[in-house]
């Protein structure tokens, strides 16, 4: 069973400040913490798929009618925070399994080591007919 | 690449060779790459557990051609099928040197009607002897995706229905699309340390590779040398390039002790040889750049002044605006911090609201001392950069500007 585990630039669980006013060596951790997790996936067979999104200073929101010129929308955007800042897919044998995973993605080290606390979106991919077959 | 190391590394010197002689013979270069990469994908599997056979060549030659003529099933087709069967007996001798058939490989594969994404994979396979699974690999796209771009790479350039014959000498106007399309494979590899640490395709050493092909076939072309001489100067640092997590470590802060010796000889004496013809070009003029950081005894020691005049021809012939981002860096380092600012003002309007512009000024004006101004330059940067590494430093400097002196 497939899962995107989603997070957004929005407001965490706990009073963490931007990660640029965080000591260097909390950035640190928290590199080393997602690279560690990832391997860890990996070495389980678990993951698909993580990336991280670049910032929302390069979104743009396009809406098209098919026929005229489609209208693009750069930022700033106001509601920033809704959009998406990074993605795991885990291939899992359960759906508790998948909310372990983000269990553990939420309580990332922040500032002083203090977990993050961030909401996870945890949603199940749809599987589709093997286009192959 | 990958495992059975001896015949991989046998196919992949292979693979351009056996092409050239199948498209100098039947023509029809899309389907001969197909027919060759069956072949390379046979010998794969058999040769391992069969043995290699007496005339590696000659073999995955045959078994391509006679996976051409299964292609052909329509009536004209069987006519040519029959053309080709016949044709076997003419095999055994290939006089051309393997040097001419890369370069007339990738004269071929990085015509200029083809975009560099298109030209990257078509390269990578049919000169570079990669698997598409290989490259999709290397690039992070799904394997069938890549299969496409490469079959449309192909059909476009049988639309344009070019005969494969030799190149003119020093392959022309030509070549500059090859030397191009290279050092974009070579910093593809260079700046790819990024996604959860996937097993990624060497695409740097592939690069370093190719080029030394092309050398090979064009020794007395200067720019040809300039660029691997660029490719090795630059490799060099690569060990000191990222930090034990895979952190990004800017040139100021490597451990020049772990800078490859034995590959920065070897590209100043290419380099030298280069600039001794006297028409230094932008690869040339790159790698002289490169070669003043390697010798280097540290940052500060580091010859900025004739960086600097560097830059400034590179800039008089390339015009491009990210010499200029350069440029005023060996400006600051030359002459302070506020005569490198002084250059970044209007660059904004050739480069647009691009991450290097921030991170220069950043560290410009981390130099002069403004901290608060560069920590919100470092912020602005790493908003902006679509590489991982580069985000993490840039979010690192602003965080170790903003804790202060350690």
């Amino acid at each position: 069973m497939r899962y995107m585990l989603l997070q957004n630039y929005g407001a965490t669980e706990s009073d963490c400040p931007p990660m640029t006013q965080w000591a260097p060596a909390d950035i640190k951790a928290h590199i080393e913490f997602q690279q560690a997790l990832n391997a860890e996936l990996l070495e389980r067979g678990e993951l698909v798929d993580a990336q991280g999104l670049a910032g929302p200073e390069q979104a743009k929101f396009v809406v098209s009618d098919g026929v005229s010129a489609p209208v693009i929308t750069d930022g700033p955007f106001p509601e920033a925070k809704e959009l998406l800042a990074g993605y795991r897919i885990v291939d899992v044998e359960s759906a508790e399994r998948a909310v372990a995973i983000a269990a553990a993605v939420s309580a990332a080290p922040g500032a002083n080591g203090v977990p993050i606390r961030q909401p996870i979106e945890v949603r199940a991919v749809m599987s589709a007919p093997d286009p192959e077959v | 690449m990958t495992g059975h190391g001896g015949t991989a590394d046998l196919l992949r010197g292979l693979a351009p060779r056996a092409l050239a002689a199948v498209v100098r013979r039947y023509g029809h270069f899309a389907d001969a790459e197909d027919a060759v990469q069956e072949a390379l994908l046979a010998a794969a599997t058999t040769w391992p557990a069969d043995g290699t056979p007496d005339n590696p060549l000659a073999w995955l030659i045959r078994v391509a051609s006679r996976k051409m003529a299964d292609q052909y099933r329509s009536d004209e087709a069987r006519r040519r099928r029959e053309e080709i069967a016949a044709s076997w007996s003419l095999i055994p001798h290939e006089p051309v040197p393997a040097y001419d058939d890369t370069l007339t490989l990738m004269l071929m594969c990085c015509h200029p009607a083809l975009s560099p994404g298109a030209a990257i994979p078509l390269t990578l396979r049919a000169v570079g002897g990669l698997t598409t699974r290989e490259i999709a690999a290397a690039f992070l796209v799904p394997e069938a995706t890549m299969a496409q771009r490469i079959s449309r790479a192909k059909a476009r350039l049988k639309g344009l229905d070019e005969p494969f014959t030799l190149p003119p000498p020093g392959g022309g106007d030509r070549l500059r699309s090859v030397l191009h399309v290279l050092y974009l494979i070579f910093n593809e590899g260079y700046a790819a340390s990024d996604g959860p640490d996937l097993a990624r395709t060497d695409l740097s050493g592939e690069a370093v590779r190719l080029a030394r092909g092309v050398h090979a076939a064009l020794p007395r072309d200067a720019e040809v040398t300039g660029l691997l001489a660029l490719m090795l100067l630059t490799d060099a640092r690569r060990p000191a390039r990222t930090g034990p997590g895979g952190e990004l470590v800017p040139l100021e802060d490597q451990d020049r002790a772990r800078w490859d010796r034995r590959l920065i000889t070897e590209g100043l004496n290419l380099l030298t040889g280069a600039l001794r013809q006297g028409q230094p070009g932008e690869y040339q003029l790159q790698a002289s750049i490169a070669a003043l950081h390697d010798q280097a005894p540290s940052h500060a020691g580091t010859d900025w002044a004739r960086i600097l005049a560097l830059y400034d021809r590179l800039e008089r012939l390339t015009g491009n605006p990210m010499v200029t981002l350069n440029r005023a860096v060996a400006t600051a380092m030359a002459d302070g911090p506020g005569a490198g600012l002084a250059l970044l003002d209007g660059l904004g309007d050739r480069l647009g609201d691009h991450h290097r512009l921030h991170s220069v000024r950043a560290h410009l004006l981390a130099q002069a001392g403004d901290t608060g101004g560069a920590i919100a330059e470092f912020e602005a940067a790493a908003a902006r950069t679509t590489n991982l590494r580069e985000r993490d430093y840039l979010v690192t400097q602003a965080a170790r500007l903003a804790a202060g002196p350690p």
